[in-house]
């Protein structure tokens, strides 16, 4: 067994002066003084990477930082699935005995740290060098591609998927560490300036500073008992030219896996928590999970769904679209507001029942994918 | 980067072609170029030269670009086509290309490259 013990998230958006080192350090200090540790309780260390500080040993330069020893320690990564990767890793070495408490860690200066163009740039580079990256494809034309294909398959339309936007930010609204404040419309979003078309500007997530860290441990440390009921991945390819059909993609054969392994149906899900790096990427994702038809997720928005008080609340905080996305930190808020959500710490943000959660983070082009259930044990 | 590999030039290395590997032992048919097949693992697939015609897939019209070299050249079609042969490629289009569209390839210059440019087939 394994638990989530602990969870840390600094706001998202700009934190002037501060390096990626310092925010990671910022969301462990939290995520450890939440699960009720010291920082030498910690045995085990797991971070993601930072663009702006590319390094070959990050989870060593970070502990050396942060002022820990661990016994195990190394980085992951996995795209926009690397939070959830290191949580599986996490939970297996854990269970396995390697160690006790695992410190999961990812925090990226991503808007101060470096331009915007920087950014892009270096994103861009999951395209294939040779047959992709010369054609000069962005990461939002690789999901605009996807969207393409998708909105012809299942009749969607870019008003559809400007919803997801729009709940998106209407859930940012009450947390006071997301990056977006400013209610938007459907109108808003259909209006915002193209970038790589069907996706406009607010069909994108954003660039921010900011981090994340939660600790998973063999026992529970507090009160609050976060459970990993079970997790599995897949991974079909990682260029969008090398993808599978729409009705093969790895989201289906990760949640497929995760069932599974734990027993959990869909039907069994009280709170969803979904990787949503454009607004097409949460669509599909809801669509694939099973937590929506096919065709079907933009009017189970309309009809609130996925709202805070619907049947299905999704992405509270505000998720990637608009709480902020710093990189690997970013699908990690995902969880730290999961673990709120299932012990009763999410204030005005509270649902009304989080006993049993589904998490999904995709990285790449939809390339690889890690699904998995939460469970509130008493 | 491929280019001292493959025996026949294509676009990556600034020739006028589109070239794909098929392999004799499965008959599998891949574009990214290896020195075995990606679907069986035997080795020495062979190189053939694309007709160049073949049916959009999916467009994505790019407003904002992340170099200066690619900036200059907005808006410009990236679009995913797959071949009459059976293999998908990435490639460039004109801005008016539709999903299922038949299209055939010619070459544009881009951001100081040659890359290929589909045109719809006029019936």
């Amino acid at each position: 067994m394994s638990f989530i013990t602990g969870v840390g998230l600094t706001a998202f958006g700009k934190h002037e002066g501060s390096s990626s080192l310092d925010l990671m350090s910022k969301a462990a200090e939290l995520a450890i003084s939440d699960a009720g540790l010291k920082r030498a309780d910690i045995d085990g260390v797991l971070c993601g990477y930072s663009t702006v500080s590319p390094h070959i040993m990050l989870a060593t330069v970070f502990a050396e930082h942060f002022g820990i020893k661990p016994a195990y320690a190394h980085a992951v990564q996995v795209g926009g699935a690397t939070g959830l990767a290191m949580t599986m890793l996490a939970h297996h070495l854990v269970e396995a005995g390697v160690a006790s408490h695992v410190l999961v860690v990812g925090g990226e200066n991503r808007l101060t740290g470096q331009s915007r163009d920087a950014s892009i740039l270096a994103l861009a580079q999951v395209g294939h060098p040779d047959y992709e990256v010369p054609l000069g494809p962005t990461i939002p034309a690789y999901y605009g591609l996807v969207a393409s294909r998708y909105m012809h398959e299942y009749g969607v339309t870019q008003e559809d998927l400007a919803e997801f936007a729009v709940l998106m930010r209407q859930h940012a609204l009450s947390h006071p560490g997301a990056q977006f404040h400013d209610a938007i419309t459907v109108a808003d979003v259909m209006a915002s300036k193209p970038v790589a078309l069907p996706l406009k500007l607010l069909d994108c997530c954003s660039v921010s500073d900011g981090g994340a860290a939660f600790v998973v441990s063999r026992e529970r440390t507090t009160e609050a008992g976060v459970r990993v009921l079970g997790c599995a991945q897949a991974h079909t390819h990682q260029h969008v030219t090398a993808a599978p059909a729409l009705s093969e993609l790895g989201a289906e054969i990760a949640v497929a896996r995760a069932k599974a392994l734990s027993g959990v149906a869909i039907s069994d899900v009280r709170y969803a928590a979904v990787y949503d790096s454009f607004t097409i990427t949460l669509a599909m994702l809801l669509e694939d999970l099973g937590l929506a038809k096919r065709g079907e997720a933009a009017a189970l928005v309309r009809s609130g769904h996925f709202s805070r008080d619907g049947v299905m609340p999704l992405n509270t905080h505000g998720g990637l679209l608009s709480y902020g996305h710093c990189g690997v930190g970013g699908a990690m808020a995902h969880l730290v507001e999961t673990h709120l959500q299932m012990t009763g710490r999410a204030g005005n943000r509270q649902v009304r029942d989080a006993s049993v959660a589904l998490l999904h983070g995709d990285g790449g082009v939809l390339s690889s994918h890690v699904t998995m259930f939460l469970e509130r044990v008493r | 980067m491929n280019a001292n590999a493959q025996a026949i030039a294509d676009w990556t290395a600034g020739a006028e072609a589109i070239v794909y590997q098929s392999c004799s032992a499965c008959g599998g048919l891949q574009y990214f170029h290896r020195s075995f097949c990606a679907r069986c693992g035997a080795p020495d697939p062979v190189e053939q030269r694309a007709s160049g015609r073949g049916t959009v897939y999916a467009t994505s019209l790019v407003c904002r670009a992340a170099t200066p070299e690619t900036r200059a050249h907005v808006p410009y079609n990236i679009i995913l086509v797959d071949t009459d042969e059976g293999f998908r490629m990435m490639a460039h289009g004109d801005h008016d290309l539709t999903i299922g569209d038949k299209v055939t390839a010619g070459y544009a210059p881009f951001a100081g490259r040659l890359v290929p440019y589909f045109k719809r087939i006029t019936p």
